[in-house]
């Protein structure tokens, strides 16, 4: 066993050179730019194969990546937060190229205000791009879900492009011990390229971006799109029983975390579930049945997963680190989406909003939710939702808005 | 569950410490957890990292409120309410401080009743950002406070963290002085006991907030007047203070100020440059620029017990 102190993005580039990548077009952004570091070192230094190129923007990065895969090679890139905003529109053409790639986001919260920290409205807003998404919470399991993701993206019933997400900072700076996969075990897990009918070559022309009219044949090819990520979800299930025979680690759709005779249940994604699983412990030691259910999978979603998860339990409390403005938290949204109408569902799906901007979770602060849900069942009212947010906070922005008024006051704005 | 927390300015190799003391506890068979914080990401910006090491996986992430030991590399933070070196300082918490003043001052300036060490500077250094070796000195007294890391491992642990990056005699004087802090804490070995976990019993309610509508004038993340980066006084940051010695300066006022790359170099209107200590980081660009090497360098502790010199008129 090759157990090492790696960090997030060390593991990330460790799973890309694992996985053998032939290509990767690059651009820096923090905090995702270790991962080309690495990746350049090691080119450079002629521990990989593999070509790395900069590119001018994430757009340019991302349409590089796109054709690449049409060409028939193995494709890694990897972005943050506004960079992979700026190469939106690339996405969904990618995606509708149906060429695979697998792209690793390293999450940080989106401007206006800038910040470094973490949170997940930038992933969140690739949802609907065709890009399935995976979500890790350690260091390890992005090394192993960048393997995971490219079989998936190549997956004949699958092909399109997948993400790898983790959190800046929390994941992406922090080192853990990983266990990186011998060499031979990563290729003959990963396999070699199945070019299918993906070979675009300079002497035979090839459009993969045509334009349709009338909407019949757009409906078509958009839902194959859809029906393509749904059928994930069985290759999914595959893959991580095969990779847990290579390697020992098993990583299913859904983590559930002490969720078996859980009354209570947390449902969050990414690194900050692991704070949740301490609070977890900690609330089972005080008697009371709390568990974790963490999604890694977002696209597709897991419904039917989180529907036999949470048969019988009582209270939910959907932690999430992002913000649908004017709706509230999209993990809830969606949740409440998957399990409406089902029987013996529980009766209370709370929405809590916390960890926007990297701002910390504390173990309390999963102590107070869970009396939250308690109260609720026996109230049989579900609370309104909640910003984790707390008054010492907000007497810090009072300061600031001080400042502010008295700056619009010297300037003679009243 | 230990947890550490180390303070230190940008340059001084506390993300390198922090990784020191990770690898080490590693070695020993810990499960481990090290990362930087970064703030400002510049030289001389104040920087945290932090060490959790565990005999079980951790789940625990990010800042570490209630540190076991604090340790701290660069004394003048301290009062630098921005590095926050305090935090969470409990009578059950170890502070280790690298510094000229002795342990008794600090607990009385600090009236902190916790356990307080001082790793003694290097008196002939005059520039904290040269003292090459603080990084690893402090990760080194640290394993000893710790009482858990052998000699053996610390060394082995110095010399993974840093054989990829530097030369051989860079490695064999962090070695050296890492082993040298390890051993002049042999008296306080394992005087840092491991924390515990917060206990549903005993929790502290966390004051929830219910936030109120604001309306957008006063909800918009907005600066409304000009040159409000003034204000911030980064001038905190310098170590070496650059001092222009006006008998020597001959007013090429352009090379020294256009240089400057914070514009913290003004020109009176004899053309004399004069420098906003307020904003000059100390970066000493100015003292390599001056053509007549009329900017000499000064160590800040130095220069706050002299009169500066105004330009002349």
């Amino acid at each position: 066993m090759n157990r090492k102190l790696i960090t997030g993005n060390g593991a990330a580039a460790w799973g890309a050179r694992l996985a053998m990548v032939d290509y990767i077009p690059a651009f820096p952004i923090t905090p995702q730019t270790e991962i080309i570091e690495t990746l350049a070192n090691w080119i450079d230094r002629g521990e990989m194969q593999g070509k790395l190129v900069t590119l001018e923007s994430e757009h340019s990065m991302i349409t590089a990546a796109g054709a690449a895969a049409s060409s028939g090679v193995r494709v890694f890139s990897a972005t943050s937060s506004q960079g992979l905003l700026y190469g939106m529109e690339m996405l969904y053409n990618v995606a509708g190229w149906r060429v695979p790639m697998v792209l690793v986001n390293v999450s940080r919260g989106l401007a206006a205000p800038i910040t470094l920290e973490p949170d997940h409205n930038d992933v969140m807003a690739a949802r609907d791009s065709g890009f399935l998404q995976i979500h890790c919470a350690t260091c390890q399991e992005v090394l192993d879900s960048v393997l995971l993701a490219h079989r998936l993206s190549e997956h004949e019933d699958v092909r399109l492009p997948v993400l790898v997400n983790q959190d800046g900072f929390y994941l992406s700076f922090t080192r853990e011990p990983v266990d990186i996969p011998n060499p031979t075990a990563a290729k003959q897990f990963v396999g070699s390229y199945e070019e299918e009918n993906l070979a675009f070559r300079a002497s035979t022309p090839l459009s993969h971006a045509v334009a349709v009219l009338g909407g019949g044949p757009y409906s078509y090819f958009r839902y194959e799109i859809h029906l393509a990520a749904q059928q994930a979800l069985t290759v999914y299930d595959e893959l991580a029983n095969e990779f847990r025979d290579f390697f020992g680690r098993h990583y299913p759709q859904i983590e559930a975390y002490r969720c078996d005779d859980a009354d209570y249940v947390f449902v969050m994604i990414g690194s900050f579930a692991t704070k949740a699983k301490e609070a977890v412990d900690r609330l089972r030691e005080g008697g009371w049945n709390v568990g974790l259910m963490r999604p890694r999978l977002l696209r597709p979603f897991p419904r039917d997963n989180f529907v036999s998860l949470l048969q019988g339990k009582q209270a939910v409390a959907v932690i999430d680190q992002n913000l649908s403005m004017g709706m509230g938290g999209i993990l809830h949204t969606e949740l409440a989406s998957a399990l409406y109408g089902k029987p013996d569902m529980p009766a209370v799906l709370a929405s809590f909003i916390g960890g926007l901007g990297g701002r910390d979770i504390t173990t309390q602060e999963f102590f107070e939710m869970v009396t939250v849900l308690r109260k609720a069942v026996a109230s049989g009212e579900t609370p309104p939702p909640r910003l984790l947010f707390t008054h010492n906070e907000f007497r810090e922005v009072e300061k600031l808005q001080a400042i502010a008024h008295v700056e619009r006051e010297e300037l003679g704005q009243h | 569950m230990y947890r550490v927390r180390f303070h230190g300015r940008g340059g001084q190799g506390m993300k390198t410490a922090s990784r020191i003391l990770g690898t080490a506890f590693f070695l020993e068979g810990y499960e481990v957890q090290d990362a930087p914080r970064y703030g400002a990401e510049r030289r001389g910006a104040p920087i945290f990292a932090f060490v959790r090491a565990s005999r079980s996986p951790i789940n625990e992430r990010g800042i570490i409120q209630q540190a076991d030991l604090v340790i701290v590399a660069d004394d003048s933070l301290i009062a630098v309410p921005a590095a926050g070196v305090l935090t969470g300082i409990t009578n059950d918490t170890v502070l280790l401080i690298y510094s000229e003043t002795d342990a008794q001052t600090w607990s009385s300036r600090l009236n902190l009743a916790c356990t307080l060490i001082v790793l003694p500077a290097d008196q002939a250094i005059v520039d904290p950002l040269q003292h090459h070796f603080v990084g690893t000195g402090c990760a080194g007294a640290a394993a000893q406070l710790l009482g858990v890391i052998s000699r053996e491992h610390l060394q082995q642990a110095i010399e993974q963290e840093l054989v990829e990056h530097h030369r051989r005699i860079v490695v064999d004087k962090n070695i050296e002085y890492g082993l040298h802090a390890f051993d002049a804490m042999a008296a306080q070995k394992g005087c840092v006991k491991q924390g515990h976990p917060i206990n549903l019993n005993n929790y502290q309610n966390p004051d929830w907030f219910t936030l109120p509508f604001e309306a957008a004038r006063l909800a918009a993340p907005a600066i409304h007047a000009a040159l409000t980066s003034e204000k911030s006084k980064t001038g905190l940051w310098r170590t070496m203070r650059p001092v222009i010695d006006y008998q020597r300066c001959n007013r090429c006022w352009w090379v020294c100020s256009t240089f400057c790359p914070d514009g913290a170099i003004n020109v009176t209107t004899g053309n004399y440059p004069q420098i906003d200590y307020d904003h000059c980081k100390g970066c000493m660009v100015c003292v390599t620029q001056c053509p007549p090497h009329a900017i000499l360098s000064v160590p800040e502790t130095e220069a706050a017990k002299q009169k500066m010199e105004e330009a002349p008129a």
